[in-house]
């Protein structure tokens, strides 16, 4: 009763064509070539598994599918030869070993396997987008018997939209050709299209997946002053003691250890107390305690140049770049550098000069850490001699000089 | 085709086809064999068995990995000298096994090797089962495994791009490029033996889930024609991929300067170790798969012959670089060069030296003999020895050269941690898992393939099919 219901609804549903049966490969590429020769075009042999040289018996054309590998396969080669080359030349240059950032043969690994990859996507995705695959309802597979065509069935359908057809004409054609009872076939009674319900539910999972991507949008185009977020915290609160923070594990309760008594850091061994220290017991020196040459003071100069320049000036007087700024952004805080030609400063021992740099003063920054003893004994010199040259007179000319200035 | 095939194959045609398979030769019977296994209401016992144990080992493996997660690299036996141990190793070892399914799906079907359609599906399986377990080990050797994503070019608010440069990014893109088509390739294949399975579902269930996947497959010659061709093509693909994912490999270790790595022979010498190991990992598991799904007469004796051949021809090739790289190393007269190299046979890892040349070199060639070669039992044996030889060649490669460089106080001894064995035992538990499921659910044998290598598949005179002989 029910299958009475079925065979009459189909038959009530246009018709979609004409089936046969074949036993065998011989027999059906045979009947191929009749239907071929006959001038039908819209028809299509169904095998198990793919008999060769059919297409010909068919009259099939070469598929296209090979262009369209090639064509995504050198896309693949140039986009990947682009990509390289502008992240790692232009968006992100960055040296390594001092390789060029952009050289062929590093560069053709990534390129060949993206190459294979677009190719393999083209290849597979190419032949289901030509075949219309996937395709879930068939004409033909309201046939009971079209089920072994994945088994051990041959069959050839001629389809109703062929210009040659004729329901009459066509199925005594097959039936000529065929051991088995042909049959006529009806559009599928199963819609193609997706039920509603799995369409809505695929278009809210759509929208659902878009909205991860529009927050990240959106993070990444709006300013904040708040800082970025870390969603896993490791490299922000790691597992260890902090400077200066108290630890129960050691006696002294501090978790940062004391160097061992002795101990000397590398460079650091002094041997002479008096020129690392600028002092004699607790008097500063007033004589430096190293040979001054010529190569000492220009020593000096290079050293004072580098060191000193920034806040005291190339001449000494406090009018470095930095004092210069800071006057001009009207910095609160700003302690004004001296002049090295203030009265102060000159009548002060080459000893306390020393330890000014050695340790700092006020805002000046310590420079013992910076720098070896000699060479702050060389930026003293230097410091002597630069005061000396702001507050010259005439008498500290060699009297054969001055001749050559035009003053007496 | 009648009583004697054979024969009547040798008279009729100019050049011999040889007799793939054994037993019921007609179409319906291949059919029925195959889905057999899939659409018996209960697997055997010994699956059931199997399967209790390997996923026990696999809940092992995510809870190592777990731990390693929350832990840290520390809970493995990395440490200097060797910051490369186990991980490395192991992810070589899985690497390697997967090259025989794309060896066998790509090179021997453009070799045009017809006996390939037999063990090709399952083959193809391991392969993608043993990327798996491959790709684990570089994703949390890295210790923070959530920032994994580093590996590739995504744009990140760092603004940073990786260096395109460096062989450890060649190799991510080897590995996914083959994981990819890998997955395409043996999916691809499966789609007409899909519909197959869909076509004989009894159930709503199965008809929904392999009907779902089959694509609507329906056996058109135009649809035929375009697979076959995209068939063609993806192997064209993956032959030259196949040879270029363990030259990438190699080049992780070749491109360095660490003495006993920095050689050239490194990726020919890589690809022919990663085939005999694919091909020993194919016999290992084949041999017991065949037996246990009455799959006997479809992937025959002569399959695993074959394979053994292989196993033999690429395992010579093994032995012969290990020669070289032993004369280079003398010839080169590097000092710390040929220090590496009798440190390696003689040095404190001299029982994995001669352990790996015993397995890799010497016992394949008992394949010489036909006997051996063509019995279960010493097939069975002689793939075991190859799958340890070849872990072993890993081992001794990476943790050699690490612990022994240039500078003698840092030299060091790598000894593995318990969690390092229980995690590449759990590899072993997924790989074998995934198999033992694919044995299950999913055709073992390439269903309508091998009716393409039957005699049914090819048109015989008759009534005016002379185009289709000759071509046939």
């Amino acid at each position: 009763m029910v299958e009475s219901v079925a065979i009459q609804n189909a038959s009530e549903r246009p018709l979609h064509g004409v089936l046969a049966e074949f036993d065998d490969v011989d027999s059906i590429s045979a009947a191929a070539r009749e239907v071929r020769d006959a001038g039908y075009t819209s028809f299509d042999v169904y095998s198990p598994f793919p008999i060769h040289g059919i297409e010909r018996h068919m009259g099939l054309r070469p598929t296209k599918l090979p262009w369209i590998v090639l064509v995504c396969g050198l896309s693949g080669t140039s986009l990947a030869l682009f990509f390289q080359w502008w992240t790692n030349a232009v968006d992100y240059p960055f040296t390594i070993s001092g390789k060029p950032l952009f050289g062929i043969p590093a560069n053709i690994p990534v390129t060949f396997e993206f190459t294979v990859l677009l190719s393999a996507f083209a290849a597979f995705f190419g032949m289901l987008i030509l075949n219309r695959l996937p395709e879930h309802h068939r004409p033909v597979f309201e046939s009971s018997r079209f089920r072994r065509a994945t088994d051990d069935g041959f069959f050839l359908a001629i389809e109703a939209d062929d210009p040659q057809f004729d329901a009459t004409k066509t199925r005594a054609l097959l039936q000529k050709l065929s051991r088995h009872p042909v049959e006529l076939y009806h559009d599928s009674g199963q819609s193609a299209a997706l039920p509603v319900w799995i369409r809505s539910a695929l278009v809210a999972a759509g929208a659902l997946a878009l909205l991860p991507l529009a927050a990240v949008v959106w993070a990444r185009a709006s300013d904040t002053t708040r800082p970025p977020i870390h969603i896993v915290q490791d490299m922000d609160s790691q597992q260890r003691f902090r400077a200066q923070v108290a630890n129960q594990v050691f006696a002294d309760g501090r978790a940062m250890r004391p160097d061992s008594i002795g101990t000397v850091a590398w460079g650091e061994l002094r041997t002479d107390a008096t020129v690392a220290s600028g002092k004699s017991g607790d008097a500063f020196l007033d004589t430096i305690p190293v040979p001054v040459t010529d190569a000492v003071i220009a020593r000096g100069r290079e050293r004072f140049a580098v060191y000193c320049t920034p806040c005291h000036g190339q001449s000494g007087y406090g009018d470095g770049l930095v004092a210069l700024r800071a006057a001009e952004l009207q910095e609160q805080t700003w302690v004004q550098p001296s002049s090295l030609h203030d009265p102060l400063v000159r009548t002060r021992t080459v000893g306390q000069i020393f330890d000014t740099i050695r340790n700092g003063v006020r805002t000046m920054p310590a420079y013992g850490r910076q720098m070896s003893a000699e060479d702050s004994w060389a930026i003293t010199a230097y410091v002597r001699a630069l005061q000396r040259s702001q507050n010259a007179t005439i008498n500290d000319v060699p009297a054969a000089e001055r001749a050559k200035l035009g003053v007496q | 085709m009648t009583a004697n095939p054979t024969s009547a194959l040798h008279l009729d045609e100019p050049y011999a086809r040889p007799i793939l398979i054994d037993g019921d030769r007609d179409l319906a019977s291949v059919t029925r064999r195959v889905c057999g296994v899939v659409e018996a209401p209960k697997p055997p016992r010994a699956w059931y068995i199997a399967i209790t144990i390997t996923s026990a080992m696999t809940v092992m493996l995510f809870a190592m990995v777990a731990y390693l997660i929350v832990t840290g690299v520390g809970v493995w036996g990395n440490n200097s000298p060797a910051f490369w141990g186990w991980d490395i190793v192991n992810f070589v070892f899985w690497v390697g096994i997967a090259h025989a399914g794309t060896l066998i799906s790509a090179i021997l079907f453009l070799l045009r090797q017809k006996w390939r359609t037999s063990i090709n599906r399952a083959a193809e399986a391991m392969t993608l089962f043993a990327v798996c377990c491959a790709g684990l080990y570089p994703s949390i050797h890295v210790g923070r495994v959530w920032l994994a994503y580093w590996l590739f070019p995504v744009p990140n608010q760092m603004q940073m791009w990786p260096n395109f440069r460096s062989p450890l990014l060649w190799d991510v893109f080897a590995v996914s490029t083959y994981a990819i088509v890998s997955l395409l390739f043996w999916y691809m294949g499966l789609v007409p033996d899909l519909a197959t399975l869909r076509d004989r579902a009894t159930t709503k269930l199965r008809k929904g889930l392999y009907g779902f996947f089959a694509l609507g497959w329906c056996g058109s010659a135009r649809h035929w024609q375009r697979y076959e061709r995209a068939y063609l093509i993806l192997a064209a693909l993956a032959t030259p991929l196949v040879l270029s994912v363990h030259s990438v490999v190699s080049f992780d270790f070749a491109v360095s300067q660490v003495p006993g790595w920095h050689t050239t022979i490194f990726p020919p010498y890589f690809v022919a170790g990663a085939i005999f190991s694919g091909f020993g990992m194919v016999v290992t598991t084949m041999v017991p798969a065949r037996e246990l799904f009455g799959l006997k007469e479809l992937v025959t004796l002569k399959h695993l012959e074959n394979m053994n051949k292989v196993i033999l021809a690429t395992g010579s090739m093994v032995g012969l670089a290990y020669a070289t790289e032993f004369f280079i190393a003398w010839y080169g007269g590097n000092p710390y060069e040929r220090f590496v190299f009798l440190n390696r046979a003689l040095g404190p890892y001299w029982w994995a030296y001669w352990l790996m040349v015993f397995c890799n070199v010497v016992a394949p060639q008992f394949l010489w003999f036909k006997k051996i070669r063509t019995s279960l039992w010493t097939m069975f044996v002689i793939s075991i020895f190859v799958n340890i030889g070849m872990w072993l060649e890993r081992f001794v490669i990476v943790v050699t050269s690490l612990t022994r460089d240039y500078l003698p106080t840092s030299w060091g001894y790598f000894k593995p941690t318990a969690v390092d064995v229980c995690t590449f035992a759990g590899t072993f538990g997924l790989f074998l898992t995934l198999f033992l499921l694919f044995c299950r659910f999913l055709p073992m044998v390439a269903i309508a393939e091998v009716k393409t290598v039957l005699p049914a598949a090819h048109p015989h005179g008759g009534h005016g099919s002379k185009e289709g002989a000759h071509h046939g």
